[in-house]
């Protein structure tokens, strides 16, 4: 089954004159796929993060989310799939600064209806999948930049989604915490996570299986290496 | 995988009060105009439901039971006479245990015979049954009260007013006042009388001395009247007819004790501005909660954007505003509660009465500032949930 696929997608941002961020976008990520998209700037690169993730809904074309389509769906609904179905990684941590790394991981799981000692069992085991164990207890003000992402990566993972959409995670970061992270990354894809990273750092793209590059809002280039 | 998301509400609990620990000093600043209102109301009700049970307790002690009976002043201006036989007929009446009667007299008194005679002081000397004492429940300061013997004898009771008009603090014998150009003897002086504050200021001779050494025949100005209080009702309507049978439109009649219970009243309704006050504080408070729960949503658009990407519904995220806005009023509520309980502890303790705050005012207090919190939380709450995750995380 695919996580993720996208058919003749086409995003039309409201303005003066309009902006069409997205033209015809086909794109499917596999189950246990890499991908990194990448693009300059305006390319349409986070908005179809923003589309694959239902945090938008495409002008035109149909997503599928794990085989399901997403874009008749309710709000609500789609608040269900994201809980159940999508974790995310932003450019920005997001952290709340006064709970530990162990329960902004847990906080993952908020929305699943499940008891806090359960989230706190499974976001341990996320924040060990991210090397972060001797961290656990430590509040976000206390970490590296690199920790703090590797704690927001974990707590996107902490519900096992089929599809880990990532935005720019190492555009706060220097290269060599940038490099890390991605190594995280490579590491969950190793251990069966699907990862779609969007990025404007080459070198770092180069690193996934498979690279996609947009410009004006189309698919460019699909690299399979 | 058409599953939607859930938050239990223990988390949704702990995440309004999460978010306001991240910023305590704010959600302090905030709590206290709620605070403030809450304390103003409490303090006004507990007031004044302790200065009126204090009240109320004073009419009990005293007794709803006493009447009086007067002439009554026509519509001419001039005023009417009681018959000299009211008392007697007013004491066959079943339910009546006691009653005394005072009259006035033309006299006045003085400290002694050098005194002006313009300066009389507005006292008021009576003549007065010797059961007038036990009739009105009076108490003596100093002294004894007329009996028998010393009402045919030069001897006078004063009011607590008119003693101190006087200059008078003794009545052990040795103390004398000019009363009609001869000398009475000081025998007692009243404590102030609740009841009939008219015997504050009067000087009081028994009715044999009043006949004999006042030359006075005039017919009774006041008659008190004690009845039994479950016939209180029934002795009231037959009062006039009794002691005036011929012109009973003369006879007023008057309970004492409606007096008092009207002052009660009106001091309920003395709290109304107060109680405004408190309200406009309230509004103040409802007003700056929304106020700053409108900012926290502008500067919390990341993280609403994150727990929407998380899978937080609209409903979550209104719900988790609206949870902090009514735990900021409530905690505002529960400490303006407290102090305004302690506010009228004080003041109870002060002019030495029970303190009486109801429990319903406590519970209501908090009621309403919950009530303020939810209103002044509801539009933030809409704001914070109509955002677009998209739109949260972009502008962030």
């Amino acid at each position: 089954m695919n996580a993720l696929e996208l058919q003749g997608v086409g995003k039309e941002h409201e303005g003066t004159p309009p902006v069409q961020a997205l033209r015809d976008v086909s794109l499917t990520v596999e189950s246990g796929g890499f991908l990194a998209v990448t693009g300059p700037s305006g390319s349409g690169k986070s908005t179809l993060l923003a589309v694959a993730g239902t945090l938008e809904r495409p002008t035109r074309g149909t997503v599928r989310v794990a085989g399901t389509a997403v874009q008749a769906m309710s709000d609500t609904e789609l608040s269900g799939i994201r809980s159940t179905g999508l974790g995310f990684v932003f450019q920005q941590f997001h952290l709340l600064p006064t709970r530990s790394v162990l329960h902004n991981v847990a906080d993952g799981l908020l929305y699943r209806g499940i008891t806090a000692a359960e989230r706190l069992e499974r976001a341990t085991e996320a924040v060990a999948a991210v090397g972060l164990d001797h961290r656990r207890t430590h509040r976000p003000g206390e970490l590296s930049g690199g920790e703090c992402q590797r704690t927001a990566i974990a707590r996107a993972i902490v519900g096992e989604p089929a599809l880990l959409l990532a935005d720019e995670p190492t555009g706060n970061l220097d290269s060599a915490t940038g490099r890390e992270i991605f190594s995280v990354l490579g590491r969950l894809h190793e251990r069966g996570t699907t990862i779609l990273v969007v990025t404007h750092n080459d070198e770092l793209a180069r690193r996934t299986p498979r690279t996609v590059a947009l410009r004006d809002g189309r698919i460019e280039r699909d690299d399979r290496r | 995988m058409k599953t939607h998301s859930r938050l239990r509400a223990a988390d949704a609990w702990r995440l309004a009060v999460l978010g306001l620990r991240g910023r305590p000093v704010r959600a302090a600043l905030s709590a206290t105009g709620v605070a403030i209102g809450v304390a103003t109301l409490v303090a006004v009700f507990g007031i004044s439901a302790s200065s009126r049970a204090q009240l109320i307790a004073q009419i009990d002690a005293l007794g709803t039971n006493l009447l009086t009976v007067s002439p009554n002043s026509g519509f001419t201006g001039q005023t009417a006479t009681l018959p000299a036989r009211a008392p007697a007929m007013i004491s066959r009446i079943g339910p009546v245990t006691s009653d005394a009667a005072t009259s006035d007299l033309s006299d006045a008194v003085y400290r002694n015979q050098d005194i002006p005679r313009v300066d009389s002081q507005a006292i008021a000397v009576k003549a007065a049954d010797v059961n007038l004492l036990t009739t009105v429940q009076a108490h003596l300061w100093a002294g004894q009260f007329l009996n028998p013997e010393t009402a045919r004898l030069p001897a006078v009771v004063l009011g607590h007013d008119a003693a101190a008009a006087l200059g008078v603090d003794r009545a052990d014998g040795g103390v004398v006042v000019w009363l009609a150009n001869q000398w009475f003897d000081v025998v007692g002086i009243l404590e102030p009388v609740v009841l009939a504050p008219e015997l504050d200021r009067a000087a009081l001779v028994g009715f044999p001395a009043a006949r004999q050494l006042l030359h006075h025949r005039a017919p009774p100005t006041e008659i008190y009247v004690r009845t039994d209080p479950t016939s209180v009702g029934a002795v009231e309507s037959v009062l006039a007819a009794t002691a005036d049978p011929a012109t009973p439109q003369d006879a007023a009649v008057t309970n004492p004790s409606d007096a008092l219970t009207a002052r009660a009243e009106a001091s309920a309704a003395f709290q109304s501005l107060f109680l405004s006050l408190g309200a406009i504080a309230l509004l103040v408070g409802g007003i700056g909660i929304a106020n700053v729960m409108v900012i926290g949503v502008l500067e919390r658009r990341g993280e609403i954007g994150l727990r929407r990407a998380m899978g937080a519904r609209r409903l979550h995220v209104g719900l988790q505003f609206l949870g902090e806005a009514a735990t900021l009023s409530v905690t505002g509520g529960v400490a303006g509660a407290v102090l305004g309980a302690l506010a009228v502890t004080i003041y109870a303790a002060i002019r030495n009465w029970g303190t009486s705050v109801p429990a319903g005012v406590l519970a209501g207090a908090v009621g309403i500032a919950l009530a303020v919190g939810a209103l002044g939380g509801l539009y933030p709450a809409w704001r914070a949930a109509r955002l677009s995750p998209a739109e949260a995380l972009r502008s962030a």
